[in-house]
């Protein structure tokens, strides 16, 4: 399935990439099996996404935890934890 | 309820005699204002630059104006937050809630602020003299936050 995925702050620095639109394989189907998908590309991406950085994710622009389900068009986005305010 | 997401500068005095002059029946208007401060970990800040995802910026913001107004007897609440580039003393953001009573309107701005800080969309990140460095989640705010959860199970 075919999802848009945006990156910010700290991420988006990183990874070189503010948004991206991705083909998942079947085995993706929820927020932590998408960041185990991205970690696998290696430097940044694992640096990333394989658990030692604090990353945040929301689905069409709602905080969703890991376990969230993913859905052919959805917006994925992954950041920090916020420091708004 | 209103939320604005702006770069530009906002004029609190304006804002808080507009909520205050909307309706005859508020007693009491509370607000709060974030400022840039010039130090931050024991160092200089010269700028701050806050980013944010727009769209889902707004929609965190209704949503938690939304709980407030749900949760406590208010009659209006206004966030207004900036995004971009900001000097020390610059305002960064503005929430106003008008009520009957200040009980209500003191609590309802305090939370709406401690919800916006651990759930809305933005990244500050300063300059300082040595380099550029994003800004790190406090702990205290997610402190902060799970104080209103406590009160809400309590009542």
């Amino acid at each position: 399935m075919q999802i848009t995925v945006l990156y910010f702050a700290r991420l988006k620095e990183s990874l070189k990439y503010s948004t991206e639109e991705i083909s998942l394989p079947e085995s993706v189907s929820n927020i932590t099996s998408l960041k185990s998908h991205l970690a696998s590309r290696g430097g940044a991406w694992q640096e990333m996404f394989s658990g030692r950085q604090q990353v945040r994710a929301a689905i069409n622009h709602a905080l969703v935890t890991n376990d969230a389900a993913i859905k052919a068009g959805d917006e994925v986005a992954f950041f920090p934890p916020v420091t708004g305010g | 309820m209103a939320v604005r997401v702006q770069t530009e500068d906002f004029d609190a005095g304006a804002e808080i005699s507009r909520m205050r002059l909307s309706r005859p029946d508020i007693g009491a208007v509370a607000a709060f204002i974030g400022q840039v401060r010039d130090l931050n970990n024991g160092d200089q800040v010269s700028t701050l630059t806050l980013e944010h995802y727009p769209g889902m910026t707004e929609k965190a913001l209704e949503s938690i104006v939304e709980q407030a107004l749900q949760r406590w007897d208010i009659f209006d609440a206004l966030v207004v937050h900036r995004v971009g580039a900001l000097k020390p003393t610059d305002q960064i953001v503005l929430v106003v809630v008008s009520s009957a009573h200040r009980g209500e309107a003191f609590a309802a701005c305090e939370f709406i602020m401690d919800y916006l800080k651990t759930e809305a969309p933005f990244w500050k990140k300063e300059q300082t003299p040595a380099g550029e460095r994003w800004v790190e989640a406090r702990s205290s705010d997610e402190v902060a936050k799970k104080r209103w959860k406590k009160k809400a199970s309590s009542v």
